[in-house]
């Protein structure tokens, strides 16, 4: 068969791959499409509320038997329907493990153990099944049941037994739930397509290399077991996709003892057709020894079995391979003749041992791409030799035919490329990388410390001036607003103008009216004091004049106008007062010495003469008409109807004595009722704002 | 940073100070204090209340027109730094300033001219015709009289009386 064709191309192989794809059966392992399981209590709830919703609700004890009968019978019947149905997905939709790919078979019996997830699976199985037999049973307990409230009672016992079995798979749903979660967030690994694995001890590089190949961000840090799951990227080469999986470091140690990290990583390389690179530290900064990892190598090389299997050798920058010593050395050469039987086992030519053996640095990055490439024709090789193999490639063999153009002779004709562009490539490797203002920042201390200066790169006159501040505002004006590249010009003109303005500019004030001198200054000021008292108290007037009667109750109450008020102002005013006194006191001691004469023996008079004169003038006033013409108190008139001048007398005192009181009240006659303000609330009460009120 | 000018008094607005209005015809509406800001809303004119500038440069009471005001002028053009050109303005400015406030002062004198005369002239035609608050009109007129003229008449009499003896 192999003289049947001839071995084809590169170009031909990955043709071949590529077109292969349509027959090889590419199921996505997705667990992110399982819908979630609810917790027990509300599966109930669930299911519950749907029976009320969707299942009429009113029933009355007056229909007739068949119908309540059937009422409550649907009742049952879709309460059970909604748990089978909603069970029944839980079931589906969970994966079987022995129906799928022994990778993900393993991987999740690793994780979840197999027995559990069986165990949780079965028991919602059952759940379903006795819920199915309780609605049986009471459906036809419910065609015979005879009165409304049978009817109801049997309901209410189906339905609170199916709710308590399904309390009862509570945990199991949980359990269910939290494995759901888990898997959706599994990487999504196909496990048929073209793999590359990277296996070693922690920290020899396998995170840093697949950082590099691929756009993958894997964790890498400085302590072991950075990386505690698979975790995968993808790569090309010769336009083909492979899949790059990052396992968890694995240790040296008896199968029973590993954990389940390590475990994820010895079921991806049980299971998955892959190529492996063994990473080896020859450095031996990972923490271990190269006879540490060469016994690991030998403890696993069992599961290398017909994988096409790559020795990387890195950190080459700490230590290169031919400077180990030489204990170190001979293990490297077993690791090698090792990896050379997997390779001679394949059935391919045995080519160089370059092959199986590779060095690299992921910080210097040499080496990177050659072990990348060098891996994905390995494991091409091997895929399509299989294919080659298998009995299917005849159906597509012979619907496929590459054209290969016939020489016409034997010249050479390499590809053309213009001296220019070689030029132009070789100059750009010798290029150094521009210095960025990042990579200032960086150097000066990082985001939060370091601020750019934005000026640096102004284009000034000078380039002093660059970090100027010029200042915005001066004395309340913005001086932005001046700024004018003939500034100085103008301000010259401006200065000129107010040297001719200064000089036009007149000193003399105009004077041809004199000033008053200081002594009629002073009457100036005077007259304008009367004026402006004068001006006030008529404005306070004014302002009462809304609540102050036109005619006042008293007048003259203060006792403002006297005669020698009146003497005084005419003399201020540089008049003689004293005749106008005489003639203001002439007119009142007139009638006063006319009075006297009468008065006489009149008892009655308590006032005296000389005090009180206000009274006097009163009395003078209001009786001056009678005084003349009043004869004396006891001389009895036939006219007036008195007996005799002891009741005339007697009369005359009642009348005083009534009087007196009025008088001593300041009344001024029996109809005056006024009250005036006795008590203003002014002086009574309040708080004072800065001291104290102990008297009033 | 800039300063602005009041909308209704014209005073500066500096920084920190002020509201802003914006209406809805996206006019902008800056005012120094709310004492401004009120009487906006109350939609009084400026250019009748008697203590902003808009008043006083309507009524002549404060210079208008100047060269010293064509200096300060908003320029939308971005002009390149130079510090020359940077120091002379700031020193500019401050000569503009002397010079604004000396033409302000010149102008204020200006208005005021008349006003020493007239004031003198009102004061003595106060004095003369309101003298009646300090001294009665009669006081004034007897005072005139008052003042008795001694005319030393002796010499004839006695010659007189002696011719007839």
């Amino acid at each position: 068969m192999s003289q049947g064709f001839r071995a084809p191309s590169s170009f031909a192989l990955s043709a071949v791959s590529a077109f292969w794809h349509r027959f090889s059966d590419m199921v996505q392992y997705n667990f992110k499409k399982i819908t979630k399981v609810p917790t027990g209590k509300d599966f109930v709830d669930i299911v519950l509320s749907r029976t009320q919703r969707q299942t009429p609700t009113v029933v009355h004890k007056g229909y007739a038997i068949n119908r309540i009968r059937q009422f409550y019978m649907r009742k049952v019947k879709f309460t059970q329907t909604n748990f089978h149905e909603k069970l029944s997905t839980i079931i589906e939709e969970f994966p079987r493990l022995d129906d799928i790919h022994p990778f993900y078979g393993d991987l999740l019996h690793v994780l979840y153990n197999k027995d559990h997830y069986k165990l949780a699976l079965g028991q919602i199985n059952t759940a379903r099944n006795l819920i199915g037999k309780i609605a049986k049973d009471y459906v036809k307990l419910l065609k015979y049941g005879d009165s409304l409230y049978r009817c109801k009672a049997l309901k209410v016992a189906a339905l609170g037994r199916m709710c308590t079995v399904t309390k009862r798979i509570g945990p199991s749903l949980a359990y269910l739930d939290q494995i759901r979660q888990h898997m959706a967030r599994l990487p999504s690994i196909d496990p048929n397509t073209r793999t590359i694995l990277i296996c070693g001890y922690p920290n020899v590089g396998k995170s840093s290399f697949i950082n590099k190949i691929t756009r993958a961000d894997v964790d890498v840090q400085p302590y072991a077991f950075t990386t505690k799951s698979l975790f995968v990227g993808h790569t090309d080469y010769k336009y083909l996709r492979y899949q790059v999986i990052d396992t968890p470091g694995i240790l040296d140690r008896p199968f029973e003892d590993r954990n389940i990290i390590e475990m994820c990583s010895i079921t991806a390389l049980a299971h998955l057709r892959a190529a492996v690179l063994f990473f080896l530290d020859i450095s031996g900064s990972c923490g271990y020894t190269i006879a540490q990892q060469s016994a690991l190598f030998h403890s696993i090389k069992s599961l290398f079995m017909n994988k096409p299997l790559i020795i990387v050798c890195n950190k080459t920058d700490l230590q290169s391979l031919e400077g180990i010593s030489e204990d170190d050395k001979k293990l490297v050469e077993e690791m090698k003749s090792e990896a050379m039987k997997t390779l001679i086992g394949q059935g391919g030519e045995p080519r160089e041992g370059a092959e199986v053996l590779l060095t690299m640095s992921t910080l210097t990055e040499e080496g990177v791409i050659a072990v990348k490439n060098a891996a994905c024709e390995r494991l091409l090789d091997q895929r399509v030799e299989i294919k080659m193999k298998s009995k299917k490639i005849n159906d597509c063999l012979n619907r496929f035919h590459v054209a290969v153009p016939k020489p016409r002779d034997q010249k050479e004709r390499p590809p053309c490329i213009p001296q220019a562009v070689l030029e132009a490539k070789a100059k750009e490797a010798e290029k150094e990388k521009k210095r960025l203002e990042r990579d200032l920042e960086e150097e000066n201390g990082g985001a939060g410390v370091y601020s750019a200066s934005l000026k640096k790169h102004y284009l000034l006159a000078n380039d002093e001036w660059k970090e100027d501040n010029m200042p915005e505002i001066l004395d309340g004006h913005n001086v932005y607003d001046f700024v004018d590249p003939d500034i100085l010009q103008r301000l010259e003109e401006l200065e000129k103008e107010e040297g001719l303005l200064q000089e036009q500019e007149d000193d003399e004030v105009d004077m041809d009216v004199e000033d008053l001198t200081p002594q009629q200054q002073k009457e100036l000021a005077e007259i304008r004091k009367k004026k402006s008292l004068l001006i006030r108290e008529h404005r306070i007037k004014k302002s009462t004049a809304e609540s102050r009667p036109t005619v006042p109750r008293k007048f003259d109450k203060d006792k403002k106008f006297t005669s020698e008020r009146m003497g005084r102002q005419l003399s201020s005013l540089g008049l003689d007062p004293s005749k106008a006194m005489e003639r203001v006191r002439s007119k009142s001691r007139g009638r006063k010495r006319e009075r006297s004469t009468d008065h006489g023996g009149d008892d009655m008079n308590v006032d005296d003469d000389g005090s009180n004169k206000k009274m006097r003038v009163r009395l003078l006033s209001r009786s001056g008409s009678r005084s003349r013409s009043r004869p004396p108190t006891d001389v009895v008139v036939p006219g007036e109807g008195f007996k005799d001048s002891a009741q005339k007398v007697k009369a005359f005192k009642l009348g005083k004595k009534s009087v007196q009181k009025r008088n001593k009240d300041a009344r001024k006659g029996e109809g005056d009722r006024v009250i005036p303000t006795l008590k203003p609330k002014h002086l009574f009460s309040g708080k004072r704002s800065n001291g104290k009120t102990t008297r009033r | 940073m800039r300063l602005e000018k009041c909308w209704f008094c014209s005073s500066t607005i500096y920084p920190g100070h002020g509201i802003q209005f914006v209406r809805n015809d996206a006019k902008i509406f800056r005012f120094c204090r709310s004492k401004c800001h009120k009487n906006f809303k109350m939609k009084r004119n400026p250019r009748k209340v008697k203590w902003t500038k808009a008043y006083r440069r309507l009524h002549g009471k404060d210079m208008t027109q100047d060269a010293t005001f064509e200096f300060e002028r908003k320029r939308n053009r971005p002009e390149r730094y130079d510090r020359n050109l940077t120091e002379n303005t700031l020193k500019a400015i401050k000569t503009i300033d002397k010079v604004r406030f000396r033409r302000e002062e010149t102008h204020h004198k200006n208005r005021m001219k008349g006003k020493v005369a007239k004031e003198r002239k009102e004061a003595r035609k106060e004095l003369d015709q309101q003298i009646h608050m300090l001294v009665a009109p009669g006081a004034m007129v007897k005072d005139t009289f008052a003042a008795k003229v001694t005319v030393k008449v002796q010499h004839e009499s006695t010659d007189e009386n002696r011719m007839e003896e």
